[in-house]
């Protein structure tokens, strides 16, 4: 279905965006969501794998060959959601993790060692913030579309728990981890491929000590999107770390 | 973008178009909504070439003087390598003009070319002044596209030449269910893709549909006075040229 609407002046080439009250099609199941069909998503997701390949900086990419390949894990993890009262209750209640809803004066104030300090000084060491995740597109269920966003977001306090810095290696590990924990092709593809752009010194310090500890840790540990982190500012990395099952980190400097 | 949507089509379709002209030393330009200088590059190609073949038969028929004159008469012609053609490239968009300079000098293209912020509803410049006005995927993008002919009309000279290369409409009914399964399923994805932006090129692909079909653009054209309008098909009508004359 595509809207007809008045044709309008446009700068230069008219590649220019259109207002967002102009809905894609009838099919808009929340703001932000371009409707597609299979071709499409399969030339998305074909795509979109290519350029994340070729230019790992394009995060927009990465977001989408998640958002299109993810057909059978987005359900799954809903399901062990459901089926988890902390995870049920983040599906009712849709918390949602960025600057304007968390107060990051009392996170700073909070002892080391605890969830909320550790995640501010992991936001403040590596210049990420919150607001940056992409919004889902190209999912095809307002419920799934809010799953992937929690894991979007959810994945700087995997960063938290396990220790790792935002550069290439650190970024890897965590893909690692996601990958076994969620299932998502996309995490299983930047596992997979994410070590291409690795020197050969950290691919061996990749293989023999931070894969196996992430497999390790993401098999053991119960399904991280079942944690409602907001609620848990004050418990410290480490009890978090144990009541999940995240192993301790190695102690290498990634 | 433009090279992956069109497989680098786009370029010959340009070149059309200028070959189509077929301008001669001394021409005066006008290319709207040319921001980035497509057509005002191929245009001074085209017109240096001429003026070198003009050279040479000149000189083929001096090969009675000396070489010092011969040597001389070069320091002349160097001076007058476009023959005084001139093109005035008019956009309506600031930052295509930008790129259009910074190409022109990172291509080496100094002489014969001037930019001029406009816009196609009401160029900013006198009546009769052009041999040639050029549109190419501009008119497409223009509110009302009969004040932009009637504009083109006026800033025409007697005898000037209006050309316009925009996306028109495939009549062959198993090459348009072709052509829109290629422009809805892959175009926003490439947008996507490469430009990480689906909605504008949805909305490209849905403005091309709703330009006026070559029929339609034809009597338009007319409206506006010009005379011996006609249109040529490239690629079987994905694209149209529309020419006509003020006369």
């Amino acid at each position: 279905c595509v809207s007809h609407s008045e044709p309008r002046a446009r700068d230069g080439h008219g590649e220019e965006e259109e207002e967002e009250e102009e809905e894609e099609g009838c099919y808009q199941l929340y703001p932000g969501h371009i409707p597609t069909s299979p071709l499409q998503k399969a030339l998305l997701a074909a795509g979109s794998a290519v350029m994340a390949l070729y230019d790992p900086y394009r995060h927009d990419m990465v977001a989408v060959l998640g958002e299109t390949t993810g057909c059978l894990a987005l359900p799954n993890l809903r399901d062990k959601m459901k089926h988890h009262p902390e995870g049920y209750r983040i599906l009712q209640e849709r918390p949602r993790i960025r600057l304007s809803t968390l107060d990051m004066t009392r996170l700073r104030g909070l002892p080391d060692g605890t969830l909320g300090r550790e995640y501010v000084r992991f936001l403040e060491d590596n210049k990420v913030s919150p607001d940056t995740r992409m919004p889902p597109k190209f999912v095809d269920d307002e419920e799934l579309a809010y799953v992937i966003q929690r894991y979007r977001e959810v994945h700087d306090m995997m960063h938290t728990l396990l220790g790792m810095p935002t550069n290439m290696l650190g970024e890897v590990v965590v893909k690692w981890f996601e990958a076994v924990q969620t299932g998502l092709p996309m995490c299983v593809l930047g596992a997979a491929f994410g070590p291409i752009h690795l020197s050969a010194r950290k691919l061996q310090v990749l293989a023999t000590e931070l894969v196996p500890w992430a497999i390790r840790s993401g098999l053991n540990a119960s399904c991280i999107l079942n944690v409602y982190y907001e609620q848990r500012w004050e418990q410290s990395v480490e009890s978090l770390r144990e009541e999940i099952g995240i192993f301790p980190p190695p102690a290498i400097r990634v | 973008m433009n090279d992956s949507m069109t497989l680098g089509i786009h370029r010959v379709w340009k070149d059309i178009l200028v070959h189509k002209m077929n301008p001669s030393p001394g021409t005066l330009l006008l290319d709207v909504a040319g921001g980035t200088g497509d057509i005002a590059f191929r245009f001074i190609n085209y017109v240096r070439s001429v003026r070198e073949r003009q050279l040479q038969r000149k000189l083929r028929h001096h090969q009675n003087l000396s070489w010092q004159e011969i040597a001389e008469s070069y320091q002349e012609d160097k001076s007058k390598s476009l023959g005084d053609s001139q093109v005035v490239v008019c956009d309506i968009n600031k930052e295509m003009l930008k790129v259009g300079k910074q190409r022109a000098q990172h291509l080496g293209y100094t002489e014969g070319l001037s930019w001029v912020l406009g816009n196609a509803e009401e160029l900013p410049f006198d009546d009769d002044k052009f041999d040639v006005y050029t549109i190419a995927f501009g008119i497409r993008n223009v509110t009302r596209i009969d004040l932009a002919l009637q504009e083109a009309y006026r800033v025409l000279k007697p005898g000037g030449r209006f050309l316009c290369l925009e996306f028109s409409h495939v009549s062959n009914p198993l090459l348009s269910s072709l052509y829109d399964l290629y422009s809805f399923q892959v175009i926003p994805v490439l947008g996507e893709v490469i430009a990480g932006d689906w909605k504008s090129y949805q909305y490209l692909v849905e403005s091309i549909r709703r330009f006026p079909p070559q029929e339609e653009l034809k009597a338009m054209i007319e409206d506006a006075g010009f005379l011996k309008v006609d249109y040529q098909n490239l690629n079987s009508g994905i694209v149209a040229i529309h020419s006509g004359f003020k006369l």
